[in-house]
């Protein structure tokens, strides 16, 4: 990503145009996101950092098409956001996988919408299965699955219908340490082999330092972007390594100042 | 987590001990919370690990096949005939003229299936009875079901239609569906029509209730996973709005089941010449106990058998969803 001039940039995948979006709350004006400007280019990896509260998810609903704008435009390639898409995979917190499909039928989901024929369908399920190792689980609901397996099929999900941009919404928040470390590492080998776009909403600032090419900082009431925050890290990167810390506690105090600078202003 | 050892090798009726389980060359067989819960390997543990992990391999004792199969089979039977019993008993006590005894019961059972008793109006007429009455239910029951699922995925789903109807349907449901009998004979007539009127007046209502509730509580998740995999309009009803309300759709269908066979007797009981219920209208004013008694216990063993089936079919179609396996 470094290596493009910045006079001569591409265009951006995601285009978020000085967006606000305000919400109704008993009839009053809640001011979920303010003048939010946003640029994002074809194959980064952006992780949403904020308190509870900044907006983070909805910007990311946003940019999935599940809400709309007040103000500003959500474009993808100069084409406004209106509604959700195939283009646009998301990858949600509680996994909205349809429980009276098999793992198999789940992942075939979208591509069965676009009426391919069957051994194409079994093709498409073969290979997503095989991508997140759960082939010996084809036949299987999603009752039947752990937390962290079926985050895997629903990433699968998102895949296997040729999204260009993954859109992710807390997606590891519900796991326990150990599945969640599996499957950062596994998003990150899908994510190099495939060239997505992935947005990340998360609030661990490791998780962040660890998986993100660039990191925006956002803060509450009303939710905006406060820092545009670039990771000066190589990849792979190591979570024990000095540099790590240390970026981690850059970050953390990134947040921490704004999070007591909002509380001041409150009181 | 699961223990299961349904392939452990059990001699019949022998409830096999703790021991039994952990004993090495055995088939055992331990699920995680990773591992499928119907993929089966029947791996033999090998001597080695028997040996080094013994006491943690230990499996806790579970219930033999016969146990099972005790539980599964024979405990239900216990009550009826226990009631069977009394019933017996108390007929045998107090020398009553005006209830049969079981015997006499089973005697008229015979002659209403088959004849050769007593060879009088209703030997051998139960299997016209019954067929009448199925028909009837049945019948009833597919046009409750035909009209009440459409429109309860329709007052579901649009908020439009539910402030339409659904103050009408919730101001019709208290009226007890036995009220409108009178109603039901000046609109259809004295006959049939008016007893298939109830029992599809009385089915329809707890399906489309339940259909309704089913609907609405569909996860909007699900909607917008749907909507973000490409899925739209008309082929969003069928792919995700009609089986994820199928547990409650099958909850209306089973209740109103029971209410058909409930009605069919009400609605059967005036101006029918054939069918359970007016077999048992007929037995009451004739004073033959017997009748109405043989009555009561075909169509409880109908109403529990066709239960029974919509019930395997609810497993059968639900059974990606364990809570609603009944």
């Amino acid at each position: 990503m470094s290596d493009i001039p910045l006079t001569r940039k591409p265009a951006p995948i995601l285009d978020i145009d000085h967006v606000s979006k305000v919400f109704s709350l008993n009839g009053r004006p809640i001011h979920a996101l303010k003048d939010v400007d946003l640029r994002i280019q074809k194959g980064e990896f952006i992780c949403l950092i904020g308190a509870s509260g900044c907006g983070k998810s909805t910007l990311l609903r946003i940019m999935g098409g599940f809400e709309q704008v007040s103000s500003g435009a959500a474009r993808m390639y100069y084409a406004p956001i209106t509604e959700p898409g195939p283009e646009r995979g998301m990858v949600f917190q509680d996994y909205g996988l349809f429980p009276w499909l098999t793992v198999r039928q789940n992942i075939a989901f979208g591509p069965r919408q676009r009426r391919l024929p069957e051994a194409r369908l079994r093709e498409i399920g073969d290979h997503f299965l095989n991508m997140v190792g759960l082939g010996k689980f084809a036949e299987h609901f999603p009752n039947q699955l752990s937390g962290g397996m079926k985050q895997r099929v629903s990433i699968a999900r998102a895949l296997a219908n040729d999204c260009e941009v993954l859109l992710m919404d807390e997606p590891f928040g519900a796991l326990d340490a150990l599945t969640r470390e599996v499957l950062q590492q596994e998003l990150l080998d899908i994510w190099a082999r495939t060239k997505l776009t992935v947005v990340f909403v998360t609030h661990a600032v490791e998780e962040a330092v660890l998986l993100a090419d660039r990191v925006i900082v956002m803060t509450a009431g009303p939710g905006r972007v406060e820092t545009d925050f670039r990771v000066p890290l190589e990849r792979p990167r190591c979570i024990t390594a000095p540099e790590f810390n240390h970026v981690r506690r850059q970050l953390t105090e990134m947040l921490t100042s704004h999070v007591a600078h909002a509380s001041v202003n409150r009181s | 987590m699961t223990t299961s050892t349904l392939d452990l090798p059990t001699r019949p009726g022998v409830v096999p001990r703790a021991a039994d389980a952990a004993a090495p060359g055995q088939h055992a067989r331990i699920e995680g919370p990773e591992a499928p819960a119907g993929g089966h390997t029947g791996q033999t543990r090998s001597a080695a690990t028997a040996g080094r992990d013994e006491p943690a391999a230990r499996l806790p004792p579970e219930p033999g096949r016969g146990k099972v199969w005790l539980v599964r089979w024979v405990l239900p039977v216990l009550l009826p005939l226990a009631l069977l019993l009394a019933w017996d008993l108390a007929v045998r006590m107090t020398g009553t003229m005006l209830v049969p005894s079981p015997k006499e019961v089973g005697l008229m059972l015979r002659d209403f299936a088959f004849g050769g008793v007593y060879d009088d109006a209703f030997s051998a007429t139960l299997g016209i009875h019954w067929l009448k009455s199925m028909a009837r239910v049945y019948g009833a029951f597919a046009l409750a079901a035909l009209a009440g699922i459409p429109l309860g995925l329709l007052i579901g789903k649009s908020a439009l239609i539910r402030r339409f109807i659904d103050p009408t349907l919730q101001m019709l449901r208290p009226v007890p569906v036995t009220a409108w009998l009178p109603l039901s004979m000046i609109f259809f007539g004295v006959g049939p029509n008016a007893a298939i009127f109830l029992v599809f007046l009385g089915a329809f209502f707890p399906i489309v209730i339940n259909t309704t509730f089913g609907v609405k509580s569909v996860e909007t998740r699900l909607f917008e996973a749907a909507a973000m995999l490409g899925c739209t309009g008309p082929s969003m009803f069928r792919q995700v709005v009609l089986p994820a309300a199928m547990p409650s759709i099958f909850n209306g269908l089973r209740l109103g089941h029971g209410i058909a066979w409930f009605l069919i007797v009400v609605g059967e009981m005036t101006g029918v010449p054939e069918g359970l219920g007016a077999a048992i209208m007929d037995g009451r004013m004739l004073s033959r106990t017997d009748v109405v008694i043989a009555g009561m216990v075909v169509i409880g063993f109908t109403g529990f058998i066709t239960d029974r089936l919509l019930v395997l079919l609810n497993n059968r179609l639900l059974k990606w969803s364990p809570q609603h396996h009944v």
